[in-house]
């Protein structure tokens, strides 16, 4: 069953999230990616590290195990969901995309899901997009010389079926669908923990504070900092933020042409020596 | 599991000891969080179960659980022991169940005593009990037996007493009550690291569950079986919930979550060496015929209104089992072929196998699906053990630490005798077939892809195999031929069968009519049916394999009409395709269900209806002659005693034979007296560690980024967990010096680790009795060894990645499973 041509994206519920890395597994194996080369990183139970051009889910490990005030005697039963955080990170396909509003060549594009979706053969592979980014999300593939991320298999959303990672999720931890109904769904889970009093759960990227929405928003069990998700104070777009880099651009490029117009100068000075000098 | 995956989502409680489903069984944990998701729906419905998970180890299932207990490893018969004290104390136990639905009310004979740490009838030089003194107490044999089906005729020496007041010293409860009052918190604390508060925490919640409209679910695993108390470890937990009448209702239950995709199968058809097919024992010495055999196997009917269903159709179950096997050689006047089947003098577990070929009374092992080297316990020693062999034929899709081990790091291969065959078979998803879930239900599956190279099922290759040997016997005769020229092979290619085939032959046919079997009711004892193993009679009938069922989720309004979720027409469930255990225990005296909105079945004044029940279809419970809820023992009720454990009627709290403490209860019985010391037994020296020495707690286990070890052949499972580590506390690694990511050695007894440190406040120190110091563990994953990618990536760094160099060769009373989950190490950082 084709879906319809609607915005539609992920809620990545993290307090039913169990670490099991299905999603980074089947996301590998769909998209046919081979990971990056095995390395043990000694974080938690992450070695896959980041998302990058191979890694298109990252479920990262956050140990918060409290200290019990030095006593070691008492391990304190500590309620579910905060001790050690488990999130499956993916491209948060946002509606004010940071990598479209860079990228040179229109090989980012908006498809018909309102998601963001990677034209490889479109890339030129200047990178803008990778350090555009705030969620350092996309990654180079070297062996093609192009950009590279998660499509939110839009291969498979073409023919009616969900992304795999949503599909192997086994606690639907990821659920995938239309935009407006996961926001019901997540407003509705996060009222139902906000009453077992986790007080701390919020949702990120369900408003428009972050990039004018995240199209792949979250259920995160702590601040978003503690994620290494920029909050809201620091999510905005290259372009809006950058009248001091502009300031600084312009005053560069100003002592630059100083310094080139001097150089010029000198260099004509020294060119003329040189002529002076093999003339004599 | 008595339950069934699913069924989790009905608990109100989810009590996990020994167990980390979140890891290990990261599919089934659906259920885990459709139970607690949203409270507003209420329990049964997918809302506001409590998740109380104890383990050595903050897991991924701590991780999103309610509470978490910090518990040692191999403890929790006291941890259940102090809260089956807190409900026997304060009345909280489910009244009418546990008078009339366990033995509570049964006396036991007079001399029964418990002292010291030992129960009656020890006998130290044979280390084990003579049981006779746990016995019932029996009245004068009755005339007539009680009940309105008749099976035939069940000897019986007499009728236990009861009495149903509960009040005689010597009834079950009372005894238990006794027993138990020694487990206060405090002591429990002592024993199991847990504080006092917390455990009183627990205890309050746990101590609502006897309510009837109160369900809770225990789910466990290997990390209560594989101690030296594993079988008591797993009782005491099935005490408890008999005690707050939680077994044999949806949402309850005493659930083992099985390790591999088809363990429940092999246990069915037998891989345990005690058992034949369907649990029937197998034959001993001595046992001439099967009037000796049923009579020393069978349970006997203790109690007017037992049903005994098992005990009074045993006979039917082998004689059937022995026609499946040996077809026409099978005869009335053979006694059905019974003196073809082994009666084994000494016990075939697992560690006998290695401790029989160290002995150099083994010529050749066959391996099929799993590699011992890697398994152990004590990995060394096993290699040793396959280094003595003659020949070992390793049958595997993919390379093993067992078809590689004689160029493991260290060993010179030229000094290996041992001359191994490898013999490369399909892989499961190369073949069609059944697995039977941890819930009992048998799904069949097909074949995913062609099998590679010359590689061929392991069937095809055991029945060439025996073809082979059945000629040569021809051929050339030898002692005892019969059993083996006898053996029916009754398919198109007796070289080749076909899993369907076989399943059709489990399954068993009517002999006279040659139409399959429906019903193991109809199994009879004259030779007419056949079966190849009485539980999976059902699973295919002339109509269908109904294995294959798939009637779910896509419409539940039609495949699940009880809405508790059995799903009756999905897949096919051992027995009878029930979906919960014992379920004439869901519903009162009456039969009306304990709680109405989660119904297991219920009399409706005709029959029982619901889910397949576990009695009579059609047997009024208002009768006073109708069977008592258990129909499968002699009792016709739940055991809170039992005289069928080797190491005692009562679950008690041993240390392990490696322990940190000397036990609290009883200090100068401190291990289990019947645990099986292998290697005492065998004439070599016992290889166990001391404290002083060793002074860390060790428990080995799994992680989900890999399957035991055929994983490391897997590239994007490598990637995910690529080098082995152990799980050090961050209190012990400050004061060892040790940092995370450091290379540590982990040393036994047996053998050493070395291996990176991943350092965590996810582990960290339990005070205990008699320690002043804080006692730690350390957490040993087990997925590592000398081959596979990581191995081949890192040759340096994996010399020692084998987890079960450590584990000591020890198994427990009952089962003889190895104690994996419990010995002593010390560690140091490599500089």
């Amino acid at each position: 069953m084709a879906f319809q041509e609607r915005p539609m994206g992920f809620f990545t519920d993290t307090s039913i999230c169990i670490g099991c890395k299905a999603c980074e597994v089947a996301c590998k194996e769909w998209n046919q990616l081979q990971g990056d080369p095995p390395k043990f990183t000694a974080d938690s139970y992450d070695n896959t590290g980041q998302l990058d051009a191979q890694n298109w889910r990252h479920v990262q490990f956050i140990e918060q195990v409290p200290d019990n005030n030095g006593v070691i005697f008492q391990p304190t039963p500590i309620a579910g969901g905060q001790a050690w955080l488990m999130m499956s990170d993916v491209c948060k396909h946002c509606k004010n995309a940071s990598c479209m509003e860079v990228c040179p060549t229109g090989a980012l594009m908006r498809t018909e899901f309102d998601t963001v979706y990677l034209q490889k053969d479109v890339c030129n592979g200047c990178r803008d997009c990778i350090s555009a980014c705030p969620y350092g999300v996309i990654g180079f593939n070297e062996q093609e010389g192009v950009a590279q991320k998660c499509t939110l298999c839009y291969d498979r959303l073409q023919g009616g079926m969900q992304p795999a990672c949503a599909k192997a999720c086994p606690t639907e931890s990821i659920k995938f669908g239309y935009i407006d109904d996961l926001h019901k769904v997540a407003d509705d889970r996060l009222a139902n923990l906000q009453t077992q009093g986790y007080a701390k759960a919020q949702l990120y990227g369900r408003d428009d504070k972050v990039y004018g929405g995240l199209n792949a928003f979250f259920l995160l069990m702590d601040k978003p900092e503690v994620y290494k998700l920029p909050n809201a104070a620091n999510a905005t777009l290259p372009t809006r933020n950058n009248l001091p880099g502009y300031v600084g651009g312009v005053a560069t490029a100003v002592v630059g042409l100083i310094a080139g117009l001097l150089a010029f100068r000198n260099g004509r000075m020294s060119e003329n020596k040189t002529n002076n000098t093999s003339a004599q | 599991m008595t339950n069934h995956w699913r069924d989790i989502k009905n608990a109100d409680v989810i009590l996990i000891n020994g167990a980390n489903p979140a890891e290990a069984h990261p599919v089934g944990f659906q259920w885990f969080v459709k139970a607690k998701l949203d409270p507003t729906k209420g329990p049964g419905a997918g809302g506001g179960a409590k998740m109380i998970h104890a383990d050595p180890r903050f897991t991924r299932t701590s991780a999103v659980s309610d509470m978490y207990l910090r518990i040692r490893t191999g403890t929790d018969v006291a941890y259940f022991g102090g809260l089956i004290n807190y409900v026997l104390q304060n009345n909280l136990f489910h009244d009418e169940y546990v008078r009339n639905y366990t033995n509570a009310s049964f006396i036991v004979k007079d001399g029964f005593s418990f002292t010291d740490g030992l129960f009656s009838g020890y006998n130290k030089n044979t280390r084990s009990y003579d049981t006779s003194t746990w016995a019932y107490e029996n009245t004068t044999p009755p005339a007539q037996t009680g009940g309105q089906i008749e099976g035939p005729a069940t000897t019986s020496s007499g009728f236990a007493r009861r009495d149903m007041t509960l009040q005689d010293p010597r009834s079950v409860f009372q005894l238990l009550k006794k027993h138990y009052s020694r487990y206060t918190p405090e002591v429990v604390s002592s024993i199991t690291g847990i504080p006092v508060d917390q455990f009183n925490a627990v205890a309050k919640i746990v101590g609502e569950m006897g309510k009837p409209d109160k369900v809770m679910t225990i789910v466990y695993a290997v990390g209560l079986t594989h101690h030296t108390t594993g079988g008591q470890l797993i009782r005491s937990g099935a005490v408890l919930q008999l005690l707050l009448g939680n077994v044999g209702r949806p949402g309850g239950g005493m659930n083992a979550e099985r390790g591999h995709a088809n363990i429940q199968g092999n246990t069915d058809h037998a891989i345990s060496w005690e058992n034949l097919p369907g649990y029937l024992r197998i034959p001993a010495p001595g046992q001439k015929n099967l009037d000796d055999y049923v009579k020393q196997s069978a349970a006997v009917k203790s109690d007017p209104n037992s049903w005994n269903f098992f005990g009074t159709n045993y006979r039917n179950f082998m004689v059937s089992l022995l026609k499946a096997w040996y077809g026409s050689a099978a005869t009335k006047d053979n006694e059905y072929a019974f003196h073809f089947v082994p009666k084994p003098a000494t016990n075939s577990s697992w560690m006998s196998i290695y401790d029989q070929a160290l002995k150099g009374k083994m010529e050749g092992v066959m391996l099929s699906g799993m590699t011992a080297t890697s398994i152990g316990p004590d990995s060394n020693q096993v290699m040793q053990a396959l280094a003595n062999l003659k020949w070992l034929v390793v049958m595997d899709p993919l390379p093993t630490t067992s078809s590689e081990f004689w160029k493991a790091p260290g060993t010179d291969p030229a000094k290996v005798n041992t001359e191994v065959f490898m013999l490369p078979t399909t892989h499961w998803i190369e073949k069609d077939g059944s697995f039977t879930n941890s819930g009992r239900w048998a799904q069949w599956k097909d074949q995913v892809i062609p099998p590679e190279g010359e590689s061929r099922d392991d069937q095809w290759v055991l029945a060439d195999i025996f073809d082979r040997v059945k000629t040569l016997y021809k051929q050339q005769s030898g002692k005892f031929i019969d059993p083996i020229t006898a053996m029916t092979l009754d398919y198109k290619d007796p070289k080749k069968p076909t899993l369907e085939e076989i399943a059709k032959e489990v399954n068993g046919k009517d002999l006279s009519t040659g139409k399959q079997m429906t019903s193991f009711a109809n199994l009879k004892a004259d030779g007419t049916t056949t079966s190849g193993d009485w539980i999976y009679v059902g699973s295919v009938t002339d109509d269908a394999n109904n294995m294959k069922r798939r009637n779910g989720v896509q419409d539940p309004a039609k495949n699940d009409p009880t809405g508790m979720g059995f799903y009756p027409t999905w897949a096919w469930s051992w027995p009878a395709n029930r979906r919960v255990l014992y379920n004439r225990a869901s519903a009162d005296l009456k039969g009306q269900p304990w709680d109405p909105k989660r119904p297991g079945i219920v009399w409706n004044g005709s029959a029982w209806t619901g889910d397949v029940p576990d009695y009579p279809a059609t047997m009024n419970p208002n009768d006073p002659a109708s069977w008592n809820p258990f129909i499968m023992n002699g009792e016709g009720v739940g055991r809170l005693f039992s005289t069928s454990m080797n190491d005692g009627p009562i679950p008690e709290h041993y240390e392990p034979i490696e322990a940190p403490i000397p036990n609290p209860l009883h200090p100068n019985q401190s291990e289990d007296p019947v645990a099986f010391l292998y290697d005492q037994a065998a004439g070599r020296p016992n290889r166990f560690g001391k404290v002083d020495q060793f002074p860390y707690v060790a428990t080995s286990y799994r992680l989900t980024e890999h399957e035991h070890y055929v994983t490391q052949h897997v590239p994007l499972l490598v990637g995910l967990q690529p080098q082995a580590f152990v799980e050090v506390p961050q209190e012990l690694a400050d004061k060892k010096g040790i940092k995370n990511g450091d290379r540590v050695r982990v040393s036994s007894a047996r053998g050493k680790l070395e291996v990176a440190a991943l350092v965590t406040k996810r582990l960290g120190g339990l005070k205990l009795a008699g320690s002043d110091q804080p006692v730690y563990h350390i957490g040993i994953p087990i997925h590592w060894g000398f081959v596979g990618i990581s191995a081949e990536r890192n040759p340096d760094l994996s010399k020692n990645w084998l987890a079960n160099a450590l584990t000591p060769f020890v198994g427990d009373a009952n089962a003889r499973t190895p104690e994996f989950k419990a010995f002593l190490v010390n560690i140091e950082k490599i500089s």
